[in-house]
């Protein structure tokens, strides 16, 4: 095919109009949080003390720490979505997250006795953190993943962990309000691994299925 | 492209026609420096149209049009220069005597490079082949195509779309 003739086809095709990236962003991140949202209230609820603890700083800690996460991977996968999107100095907000649980950790060793501080990071179920934030991050993330196919990110596999630490931190905004360990020191361990694990999963996710 | 995309065709045309020498120039520059052909500029050329043409709407119209069009044909590059260099691992004892006689060696790769489209163009369905001819290689308009072809000219829009989308999956796949 000569290229005059393929211009041709694509001005021909010119009427055919493609959503704009704003509102795949909305409505595919939207839907993918709704089920998890609905997962998290059949199968796991709010705890029994969720509004008792609601003036707990260690409790609502767990919330700044996800959705801070959740925004920064939102901004990061929204700047990579275009072919000349750069992160620029928004790349920094990786790092807001886990050096709020940094912090939140230093303060959590001055306040509490040594002899506590295994306990609290070892908490009373890890392995349900580990289980069901990577679970819980699936919906949203097959829902960035969408809008980021529908855009055209020049480096796939940032844009894939980008979205992953999005949905890994919405899915820890819904397993926070179930979650019986509130310390700093379990957030800083097994919130983390648990999200590392998906963002990992959204790097390698990213170079497969976000090339155009 | 303001003006292409509040859907004014004929300056989409114009547009398109006029951004093909600098792409040209882009994907020979850079041809030239991974050692691929013209023709395989030519072809990167192509991939990149058709690549700004499916991607158009993740230009940000606040934005200047000129790193948005050069990312994508970086873009595109990169993929025709992984392509070609597995081509070449392959395939190069069948290019020996070819390489030894230049000018033969241009007229095999321009055949080459014929079937190749040609082939890509074999590969998408009946219906979304008829109907990209009949738009681009028979330069007709659509409804002008959709009376010959004898569908609406709905049907023949979508079959259209849905053969460019066909044909950058199938690059898509040249690269997998």
């Amino acid at each position: 095919m000569k290229t005059e003739d393929l211009i041709a086809a694509l001005a021909a095709d010119n009427d055919t109009k493609q959503a704009p990236m704003s509102r795949t962003f909305g409505f595919d991140l939207g839907l993918g949080f709704c089920v998890s949202a609905l997962f998290f209230f059949s199968f796991l609820g709010l705890r029994p003390t969720f509004f008792a603890s609601l003036d707990e700083p260690r409790f609502l800690f767990k919330f700044l720490f996800s959705a801070t996460m959740a925004a920064s991977g939102l901004v990061l996968a929204w700047r990579l979505s275009r072919p000349d999107g750069a992160p620029g100095l928004a790349r920094r907000a990786v790092f807001l997250a886990p050096v709020l649980v940094a912090v939140a950790s230093l303060i959590e060793m001055a306040v509490v006795p040594s002899d506590q501080w295994a306990a609290r990071m070892i908490g009373h179920n890890a392995v349900h953190c580990l289980t069901l934030i990577p679970l819980m991050s699936l919906a949203p993330m097959a829902g960035l993943f969408l809008a980021l196919r529908h855009g055209a990110p020049s480096d796939p596999h940032r844009a894939g962990a980008a979205a992953a630490m999005a949905s890994a931190g919405l899915a820890a905004l819904l397993y926070a309000a179930n979650c019986p360990d509130d310390s700093p020191f379990f957030v800083a361990v097994w919130y983390m691994i648990a999200s590392s694990i998906v963002v990992a999963l959204g790097w390698f996710a990213g170079g497969r299925l976000l090339r155009w | 492209m303001r003006a292409a995309l509040a859907g004014d065709g004929a300056a989409y045309r114009r547009l398109l026609a006029d951004l093909v020498p600098f792409l040209r120039r882009i994907c020979l520059n850079s041809c030239a420096r991974a050692g691929l052909s013209a023709s395989d500029a030519e072809d990167a050329v192509q991939e990149t149209l058709l690549a700004i043409h499916l991607k158009r709407h993740t230009w940000d119209q606040d934005q200047p049009l000129k790193p948005w069009l050069a990312a994508i044909a970086r873009n595109k590059m990169i993929d025709a220069a992984r392509r070609r260099g597995r081509r070449a691992e392959t395939d190069i004892a069948d290019f020996e005597d070819v390489l030894a006689a230049p000018a033969e060696a241009e007229n095999f790769e321009r055949e080459l490079d014929r079937q190749g489209a040609l082939r890509l163009l074999d590969q998408l369905s009946a219906r979304q082949r008829e109907a990209i001819e009949a738009v681009s290689i028979r330069g007709e308009s659509l409804r002008d195509a959709a009376n010959n072809l004898g569908v609406s000219e709905g049907a023949l829009r979508v079959s259209v779309h849905r053969g460019l989308k066909a044909l950058a999956e199938l690059y898509r796949k040249l690269n997998a």
